[in-house]
């Protein structure tokens, strides 16, 4: 298949090696079979945006990468997928410590109904990561500095994380995500839910995160993929049709159904 | 003609009304059903309402005002000096009357006057009844013919039928709210009969109960006392000891359900538990009063302690097992109601299952949760038949689980079973405890609710 020579053919894209790899994924939901054999590299200190048109199967790979289909019944996922060279679908594979290094925001802003520090505190509590009060509030601190929320709500932190505005509710589920200090962030559809203002804001978060953390973005908006992406992934129909650099992918796809899509002759 | 009869032919009308008045409005169309403001089935609907409801008001107006009016017209048919008879007698000497008429027994010699009386009294009410069938079903056919007659393309026959139904509905939920005001209305006089003879304080705070009135002063055991703290001890100690039981066993059984356990499996354990709230109570009764209670008696026995053969243990632990559904039914709910997102959420932070359950979803579902334990422990409060048959009726003041206790449900039943006066403290106390319970499940409830709303609120 031609999206297995493209995947395979390095990429100017590919500065560093890269961080997380797919070989032969396929995934099945029960009898359906939802990704067909993807082979993909996710490069370390990029932001690498999955578009396609809604069933393509972009938020299912999405979601192998931190093993998060392992809680949907019936769904089974064969081929390689690792991080740093290790295989995450290996058996006795720590789950907890894979999720730990690969973070996930999700499509609708989802905070607990706790307070906001609580919410940010959750995950390094969990792991164990802060030694002492003090540590931990700094963790927080930073989290939301780097989320761009520290100055809207450093008043109250302890106020509930569920009475922030949408906008505001996704900045702090990215801050939940980078206090465990994780390597890669996968991010499903994260301003499907905002308005353009709340989106431009997030957008430029992301850019801003890529120096620190590998990102990758699931989106059904291509301007926003060209505007925070190194790096595209075109699927179509559980298969992975095309990928390469941003640019040269919007403005000159090798495959005819990329064409057709960026086009918007459908999907 | 009986009053079933007279409705089963109103209905027939009223149905015959429905064909009329959608054949009518098709003609009146023109063939064009669609130059009609209404479908065609709402002409029908008004014909049959116009037709059904004046005639079932003429008849419910009848059913209440023609007792009186037959009885008033009875009086004035007797000789002066039976009328002329104090109140009392003369209701005795109508009873007599009246049951003559219906061919009942009747309870004096029957005299050619009272015959006369009797047979003037049968046939005004057969002349009566025979008018209210032939004005009922005359009001019918006519409200049938105004009806059609005044079905046009113009008439607004949806908007008149909608109006109308929902006006039946209101009548039909204002006749439930009336039923329990009328219930609380009831419960709140007898219980101010009650606080007249006993003060409220001594009710309320008094710590002796043994509720009996002496008809003389001289009497062995006029010693009444109506303190019924050892009833509420009693009722909250049981009360504790079914939600020591039920809460454990219902969440952990709840959490199992709707956390862990695989969709065929919750598919056959939820409705085998909701079967608990189907046992009827005095099956669990006798369960306390024959096997638990027996059982925990053998066992303190063998432990060397004392155990009362009706304690507050069995029915306490019987209890919980009864009200176990109720709280793992509806934690299950709640905890199921909490979003995806939020589980997707935790895991995808690196939470284990049990960490998103204790951090995450228990305290998302905890209002929920508290509303059910709240609505379990008013029924715990409220039930009856296990603590009857297995609490004991002794009113003793103790925190002993092991002694027998009795609670308000409790001595409600002894208080009212068989004959009794409706005059005398004794009874009336029934009332005033009645109402203390009602006051108490009713805010326990009211609580439980509220709390649920506000839960359910945040997540829809």
């Amino acid at each position: 298949m031609e999206a297995v020579a493209e995947a395979a053919a390095p990429s100017p894209a590919l500065r560093n090696s890269p961080k997380m790899t797919s070989r032969k994924t396929d995934v099945y939901y029960g009898e359906s079979q939802a990704l067909r054999d993807v082979d993909l590299d996710i490069g370390e200190n990029q932001v690498t945006s999955l578009i396609g048109p809604s069933g393509c199967g972009k938020s299912t790979f999405l979601r192998c990468l931190n093993r998060m289909n392992d809680v949907i019944d019936g769904c089974r996922v064969e081929g390689e997928i690792t991080l740093d060279g290790i295989d995450v679908y290996r058996s006795g594979l720590d789950v907890v410590q894979l999720r730990a290094r690969v973070g996930m925001v999700f499509q609708k802003p989802n905070p607990f109904p706790k307070s906001i520090y609580d919410n940010i505190a959750y995950g390094p509590r969990l792991h164990g990561i802060a030694e002492s009060k003090s540590e931990l509030d700094d963790i927080v601190e930073l989290s939301l500095s780097r989320a761009g929320l520290w100055e809207e709500v450093k008043d109250r932190l302890t106020s509930p994380g569920t009475g922030l505005s949408g906008g505001q509710q996704q900045r702090l589920c990215i801050a939940r995500a980078i206090a465990v200090n994780p390597e890669v962030i996968l991010m499903d559809e994260p301003c499907s839910a905002l308005d353009p203002i709340a989106t431009a804001k997030i957008e430029e978060l992301i850019d801003e995160l890529r120096q620190n953390f590998t990102i990758v973005i699931v989106t059904h908006s291509m301007q926003q993929a060209a505007r925070v992406s190194q790096k595209t992934a075109f699927f179509h129909l559980g298969n992975l049709v095309e990928v390469g650099d941003t640019e040269q992918l919007f403005t000159n796809p090798r495959d005819e159904r990329t064409q057709g899509y960026i086009t918007g002759r459908f999907g | 003609m009986n009053s079933f009869l007279l409705i089963a032919i109103l209905l027939v009308l009223a149905s015959v009304g429905y064909q009329f008045g959608q054949r009518r409005a098709r003609s009146v169309s023109g063939g064009h059903p669609s130059t009609l403001h209404s479908r065609p089935q709402y002409y029908g609907f008004y014909v049959a309402l116009w037709c059904g409801i004046p005639s079932v008001l003429l008849m419910a107006l009848w059913l209440i005002l023609e007792p009186h009016v037959a009885e008033w017209m009875l009086i004035s048919n007797l000789p002066e000096d039976i009328q002329s008879l104090p109140e009392d007698r003369l209701s005795l000497l109508l009873n007599d009357v009246k049951n003559l008429a219906s061919g009942n027994i009747v309870s004096r010699e029957v005299d050619a006057s009272l015959q006369a009386a009797a047979d003037g009294y049968a046939s005004v009410r057969q002349i009566g009844n025979a008018a209210m069938t032939v004005v009922a079903i005359a009001i019918a056919v006519l409200g049938l013919a105004f009806a059609r007659k005044r079905i046009s393309p113009e008439l607004r026959a949806r908007n008149l039928v909608e109006r109308t139904v929902s006006v039946l509905m209101i009548i039909a939920s204002t006749i439930a709210i009336l039923t329990t005001i009328g219930i609380v209305m009831s419960l709140l006089f007898e219980a101010m009969r009650f606080f007249a003879r006993v003060p409220w304080y001594e009710f309320l705070f008094g710590l002796e109960w043994s509720p009996q009135t002496a008809l003389r002063a001289d009497q062995v055991g006029a010693s009444g006392a109506f303190g019924a703290i050892p009833l509420f001890a009693g009722t909250l100690l049981i009360t504790f000891i079914a939600m020591c039981v039920a809460v454990p066993i219902g969440l952990f059984s709840a959490i199992y359900m709707s956390e862990y356990a695989p969709q065929r499996m919750r598919a056959i354990v939820k409705p085998m538990l909701e079967i608990l709230a189907g046992v009827p109570t005095v099956v669990y009764g006798f369960f306390a009063a024959l096997t638990v209670a027996p059982f925990i008696r053998r066992t303190g026995e063998s432990l060397g302690m004392t155990v009362s053969s009706e304690s507050a243990l069995a029915a306490g632990v019987v209890m919980g097992i009864m009200i176990i559904p109720f709280v793992s039914s509806l934690s299950d709910d709640v905890m199921n109601a909490v979003p995806r997102a939020l589980r997707d959420g935790a895991f995808a932070l690196g939470a284990t299952k049990s960490e998103t359950i204790k951090q995450v979803i228990f305290p998302a579902a905890l209002p929920g949760i508290v509303g059910s334990l709240l609505l379990a422990m008013s029924r715990a409060i409220g039930e009856t038949m296990i603590v009857v048959m297995a609490a004991g009726l002794a009113a003793n003041l103790t925190a002993d689980p092991l002694e027998a206790v009795t609670t308000v449900t409790v001595q409600i039943v002894t208080l009212l079973v068989g004959d009794q006066e409706f005059d005398s403290a004794k009874t009336l106390a029934a009332f005033a405890l009645g109402l203390v319970l009602f006051a108490v499940t009713l805010t326990l409830n009211v609580i439980a609710l509220n709390v649920v709303r506000r839960y359910r609120e945040k997540y829809d």
